[in-house]
């Protein structure tokens, strides 16, 4: 059997091979070795990152290259996007995605708009790596971190032009889309769903690359296309396995990418099933899966033999308590339902 | 404080008096053509104008070299001129034409020019200072000897993300000298309303930063502060923070007419502490009415320059978004 690795740890070799292979690469963030400067009175690495998909590699690159930062992302991002633009290749972290809050301005208005504005001067080889995710769903006593720890919010990276934004779903992908991530030389915002964190999943020990802007069909079918993101495809493959003991053959778009986003694979499946659920844990004004929706009306409509459905977040801040995040995350039964539905309309 | 400030100033190489009045003068008359050019109706768009505060920009850069990185302010005529960009090519920017520093996606507010040093005006007040901690991480990391500067204003030490930035600058004893040029006005706001206390220098110290008040209308004086921190960034002694205490002619932008929010009295009471004046005795008459010539020709050709030169295709409208 293949090697098997946990997400985090398929990051954590993404980082670590592309740190062997280019000196350029440099990490800065919170804690993304922690204890920071306490070497002499043995503390060291003692976080290796808040999800620990960093640990381990200061002892390699040492502190000038895996850089713990005081607790200010406006400026440790604002410091990435300039040592981006004068040779080096930062990875910055951004502890959870809800941190955007403060540090919009170097992500939006300088790295994605410095090579427009600056008239294709300078590339911007910038990741911002970042957690998103509801998580506490099983809890019955309690619950997971709340809204300012949990949003997913990459329709707002999709929106910005300049920026791209990636979306791992498994360890596999999770590696290879951190490689490409670190190779691209425009800004991209690498967002790593915290409930995958400790998932299992086969991932080659060499480098590789998944590229950027393409979606991947996991499983195929030709009754209905089933478009998710993050752990939404992983719903998605358990709602087309209960929707295949009803006798209905789901195709399941693992979507990658929201920026750029993979039209084609999309536009291409939903031509073939004639109908489509696209299903997201992010809130539902203006995020991905009403642009996917947008985008299958545009261009396959002719094709459709029922309604373009979507299973979202309702439009609140993520909840605490265990029942309530359960709630808010779509789950199998409401894709399986969505999916009956528009095959009945 | 440190040295510089206060301490007397070593009588300057005359090539050095000659570079920083070649380097004013000529972001004077750069900065007063764009000013006419907007008063006949010929020239459209945003821009900030920097006269008045022409020897921070040439003090400053006068010690520094072309790969030393520049992050500027909204105010960045002068500080592009003084780091060496084209003025040709800065006025064909302005004029919104694919000649320009940006091929005309920029403006004033954002020229560029990195082969030159210069990483970018811009638009957010005090968004270029973690650039510059950024470009100093390179040049730590590069290993070069390379310093960055980090031009600001008064309105930007309202921001949090200056404190930051002296702070990792300092724990990290980067390559890096922020320069403050304090000019008493955030848009149309008084510093002594906007700033707790109006005295900036002392911000720096709890950081670990040291710091000087020099005197902003004074090139030489500002070449000499410059000195000390250059020096201390490249032998690896980190940050320095530099508060220059400067005025700007004009209003906030072109076509504010500042009088809405300050005296006659007042403006005429820096205007008679004009830093072009004030040096230019240490130069020969001859040497600098030759001086004044080039410069006026040099911004004469910038202005045939960018006229001449065609707007950018609109096949250019969204190019350069991505890298490919």
């Amino acid at each position: 059997m293949s090697r098997q690795l946990v997400f985090s740890r398929a990051e954590n070799e993404a980082l670590r091979q592309e740190m062997e292979r280019d000196p350029a690469v440099i990490l800065l963030g919170e804690d993304v070795a922690g204890g920071a400067g306490r070497a002499a009175q043995g503390f060291v690495d003692a976080w290796g990152g808040p999800m620990g998909s960093t640990k381990g590699l200061i002892q390699q690159f040492g502190p000038e290259r895996i850089i713990d930062t005081p607790i200010c992302e406006m400026g440790f991002i604002g410091a990435a996007v300039g040592a981006a633009v004068t040779g080096l290749r930062p990875v910055a972290e951004l502890m959870f995605v809800n941190f955007v809050g403060v540090s919009l301005d170097p992500i939006m208005n300088e790295a994605a708009y410095l090579r427009y504005m600056l008239g294709g001067q300078v590339s911007v080889p910038l990741v911002v790596k970042t957690a998103i995710g509801a998580t506490g769903m099983g809890a019955t006593n309690g619950g997971g971190t709340a809204a300012q720890h949990s949003g997913s919010m990459y329709s707002l990276f999709a929106h910005i032009p300049g920026l791209k934004c990636v979306v791992p779903s498994d360890p596999y992908t999770a590696k290879g889309l951190l490689i490409a991530a670190i190779r691209d030389d425009d800004p991209v915002v690498y967002c790593s769903h915290r409930a995958l964190a400790g998932t299992q999943g086969e991932v080659p020990e060499e480098s590789y690359t998944v590229p950027i802007g393409r979606a991947r069909v996991l499983r195929e079918g030709r009754d209905v296309t089933l478009v998710g993101i993050a752990r939404m495809t992983g719903v998605c493959l358990e709602a087309a396995e209960r929707l295949a003991a009803d006798g209905v053959e789901a195709e399941v778009v693992d979507l990658l990418s929201v920026a750029p986003l993979d039209e084609e694979t999309v536009v291409e499946s939903v031509r073939r099933t004639k109908h489509v659920v696209v299903v997201d844990e992010d809130t539902p004004r203006c995020g991905v899966a009403r642009d996917v929706a947008a985008v299958v009306a545009d261009r396959a409509i002719d094709h459709l033999d029922g309604p373009v459905k979507t299973v979202t977040g309702p439009h609140a801040p993520v909840p605490y308590s265990g029942p309530l995040v359960a709630a808010f995350v779509p789950s199998a039964d409401s894709v399986v339902a969505a999916a009956l539905a528009t095959l009945r309309d | 404080m440190v040295a510089g400030a206060d301490s007397e100033l070593v009588a300057p190489a005359p090539d050095v008096v000659r570079w920083l009045y070649r380097r004013m003068v000529l972001i004077r008359r750069f900065e007063e053509r764009i000013d006419a050019l907007r008063q006949s109706g010929t020239l459209q768009g945003s821009a900030h104008l920097s006269v008045g505060q022409e020897a921070v920009a040439a003090g400053v850069c006068a010690r520094l070299n072309r790969d030393d990185a520049v992050a500027s302010t909204h105010r960045g005529h002068g500080h592009a001129i003084a780091k060496g960009v084209d003025v040709s090519r800065m006025m064909a920017e302005l004029f919104g034409r694919e000649t320009g520093t940006n091929r005309g996606k920029g403006g004033s507010m954002h020229i560029a020019d990195t082969s030159v040093g210069m990483l970018g005006a811009t638009g957010v007040v005090g968004a270029g200072i973690p650039m510059a901690l950024g470009a100093a991480l390179s040049a730590r990391h590069h290993g070069r000897g390379q310093v960055a500067v980090a031009f600001f204003g008064d309105g930007a030490m309202g921001q949090g993300v200056v404190y930051e930035c002296l702070n990792m600058s300092a724990i990290w004893r980067l390559p890096l000298v922020f320069v403050c040029e304090n000019n008493l006005y955030a848009e149309s706001t008084p510093a002594e309303y906007a700033l707790g206390s109006t005295e900036l220098a002392p911000r720096a110290a709890p950081f670990g930063v040291p710091a000087a008040v020099v005197d902003g209308q004074d090139a030489l004086a500002v070449y000499d502060a410059m000195g000390g921190a250059v020096e201390r960034a490249r032998g690896g002694g980190g940050p320095t923070f530099l508060e220059c205490k400067t005025y700007r002619y004009h209003g906030h932008y072109l076509g504010d007419d500042p009088r809405r929010y300050r005296t006659a009295e007042e403006e005429a009471h820096y205007r008679a502490r004009d830093c072009i004046e004030r040096l230019a005795p240490a130069l020969p008459e001859e040497e600098r009415r030759a001086l004044d010539g080039d410069a006026v020709r040099e911004v004469d050709a910038a202005v045939a320059f960018a006229e001449r030169s065609p707007a950018p295709a609109l096949s250019e409208l969204a190019t350069d978004v991505y890298t490919r």
